[in-house]
């Protein structure tokens, strides 16, 4: 197989999605048809050929440094799973 | 026109009695809302369905068109895909991850069709994250092609095209990423167009893959397509990757003939492996009927045609993966809240908000950017990204658009494919490559297979040529009405 269970795991760690043991085989076989089938990029020589990130480049967009319409803190909140006045709530990560 | 009902209109035919006076905004509204309630159980286009903001919004429209300040959209209904913005209104890219999440912002296409006072019906069904290719990939529901209910729309815009196809809005707003316009578009019958890459601004867009990424409208006929790109081409300072190109009157190309022009088969596409003989000699008399209009074809040749669907299988999880990470239930949307830690709070937020394609291509770009395979995956793919661009570069050297298949094959039934997720990439082939080049492209309906099913031709020209497109897709619909037939409901 092209991509092994250990790696699917490591992957989805680095990914953090934790998937179970039917997942991850199934995952390691269609990925590694995937990357099977991806593998046929290598037929072509592209020594001296430059990559391309974006189809239309442009160079950096500047504007004005000023202040332009922005959300308040209460708006930017308003989705947030947990908060509270001004701020985003997450689980405890230092210390117990 | 007298014996249609309001909802059946194109864009053009209702701004023309609107301005008359012959039709209110509150009539067409209220006709194409009944309408969806009345097909929605079957087609499932619709994620959220506006009912009252929409009736509020006609009544806006009635009042500026009775002033005289209506423009050509003013009281239009419009349907919007799910991965648009829309400030105070459910938007979810059919994902339980963004199932309960209200922007706080519209889009810019949003804010450019509330300034000229569109009424927006609703919120159209998608893959989720647009990953997909047939719409069964969202998470609430799939949609039904309204031309034969147990077949796929095509995706990922599914939802916007049959909402198109089965009369539930006059045209909607769909994204393509890999043809998630152009597809769904030739699978139901309608007009559909990615546009040039930074023809349109992407902010307030959903991010899949950003260097990918356009949005589009999907439309009854071409002419309805112009006057939608009128109001949502243009540079927005918002998007840094939007192009300062000026934005000609699209409608202005809707005339004159096609003589002189010169239209390029790509080899490589009309003699792909997989393409259905019904689709093939659809595209065939489509290329005829224009060199009857005028129109001068020669072969031409995008060599590296093969490459395009693995180097898009590349580029594109790539830059999902590192776009979706931002979904970490911290700011917006799902989060898991049995977890304890951080980490583990992290780790099942993903695992439970994150359909299975959704996850596939997630681990496919985390593990082609992981150390160890960054050149190997992302680097080669970038390298033979400018390999296809130079073919389109050296195709548009001898012809000014290249006509091809949509699709190798017409909408097939919900379910054939599901579990198979290579062969689903492998039937993009003939998408994928505009994206990856970043040029314009435009499924025009251009025939029926012995079932019934619709089938689109496929125009694609260099960067910002929209106009020229348009011009093909118009006059090929003056000598043609596939684009007129109506599914049965």
């Amino acid at each position: 197989m092209k991509i092994s269970k250990e790696e699917v795991i490591h992957v989805a760690d680095l990914a953090r999605i934790e998937l179970d043991a039917s997942a991850v085989e199934k995952f390691s076989h269609q990925l590694g048809a995937i990357l099977e089938y991806v593998d046929t990029l290598n037929q072509l020589d592209t020594s001296g050929v430059n990559p391309t990130s974006h189809a239309i480049s442009r160079s950096n967009a500047f504007r004005e440094d000023t202040v332009c319409a922005h959300l308040p803190a209460e708006r930017a909140l308003a989705n947030a799973p947990d908060k509270d006045e001004t701020t985003f709530l997450v689980p405890r990560i230092i210390g117990g | 026109m007298s014996d249609m009902k309001p909802y059946e209109f194109t864009i053009a035919q209702a701004a023309d009695m609107l301005r008359r006076h012959e039709l209110t905004s509150q009539t067409l509204t209220r006709s194409v809302l009944d309408r969806i309630h009345a097909v929605e159980d079957k087609v499932g286009a619709f994620i959220t369905i506006l009912d009252e903001s929409a009736m509020e919004q006609a009544v806006s429209a009635d009042v500026l068109i009775s002033e005289g300040r209506g423009g050509v959209l003013t009281g239009i209904p419009i349907g919007i895909k799910d991965l648009i913005c829309t400030e105070g209104i459910r938007t979810t890219c059919a994902s339980r991850m963004l199932e309960h999440f209200i922007p706080p912002y519209d889009a810019t296409v949003i804010r450019k069709l509330k300034a000229a006072g569109a009424v927006m019906v609703g919120k159209l069904n998608m893959d989720e994250f647009a990953m997909g290719a047939s719409t069964e990939n969202s998470a609430f529901k799939p949609t039904h092609n309204p031309w034969d209910l147990s077949r796929i729309p095509g995706g990922s815009s599914g939802g916007s095209a049959a909402a198109v196809a089965a009369d539930m809005c006059l045209g909607s707003l769909g994204s393509d990423t890999g043809g998630s316009i152009r597809q769904p578009s030739s699978h139901c019958g309608v007009v559909g167009m990615k546009p040039t890459y930074g023809r349109i601004s992407r902010f307030g867009l959903v991010a899949f893959a950003s260097s990918l990424d356009q949005i589009g409208p999907i439309t009854k006929d071409t002419r309805d397509c112009a006057l939608l790109m009128n109001a949502l081409a243009g540079y927005d300072s918002m998007d840094s990757t939007s192009v300062p190109e000026p934005v000609p009157d699209y409608t202005s190309f809707l005339s004159g003939d096609l003589k002189g022009m010169v239209a390029g088969i790509p080899k490589e596409y009309h003699a792909s492996q997989g393409l259905d003989p019904e689709v093939a000699a659809a595209v065939r008399q489509a290329v005829q009927t224009l060199e009857h209009l005028g129109v001068r074809c020669v072969e031409v040749s995008l060599p590296h045609t093969a490459y395009a669907v693995a180097v898009y299988y590349v580029i594109a999880p790539c830059e999902a993966s590192s776009n979706l990470a931002r979904y970490d239930g911290v700011k917006y949307g799902f989060r898991d809240v049995s977890a304890e830690s951080l980490m583990d709070m992290y780790r099942n937020t993903r695992s439970k908000g994150f359909g299975p394609e959704v996850q596939r291509r997630i681990l496919l770009g985390t593990y082609s950017l992981s150390s160890g395979y960054y050149d190997a995956y992302y680097g080669k793919a970038s390298r033979v990204r400018t390999l296809i661009m130079e073919d389109f570069k050296a195709a548009f050297k001898t012809c000014d658009v290249l006509l091809s298949p949509v699709a190798p094959t017409p909408a097939y039934p919900i379910g054939q494919h599901i579990d198979d997720p290579l062969t689903m990439y492998l039937s993009d082939i003939f998408t994928l490559s505009a994206n990856l080049a970043g040029i314009p492209g435009m499924s025009v309906p251009c025939g029926f297979t012995e079932q019934g099913l619709p089938i689109g031709l496929q125009l694609m020209g260099p960067h910002f040529s929209e106009g020229n497109l348009l011009k093909v897709a118009w006059h090929f619909e003056q000598s043609t009405d596939f684009h007129k037939r109506k599914a049965t409901l």
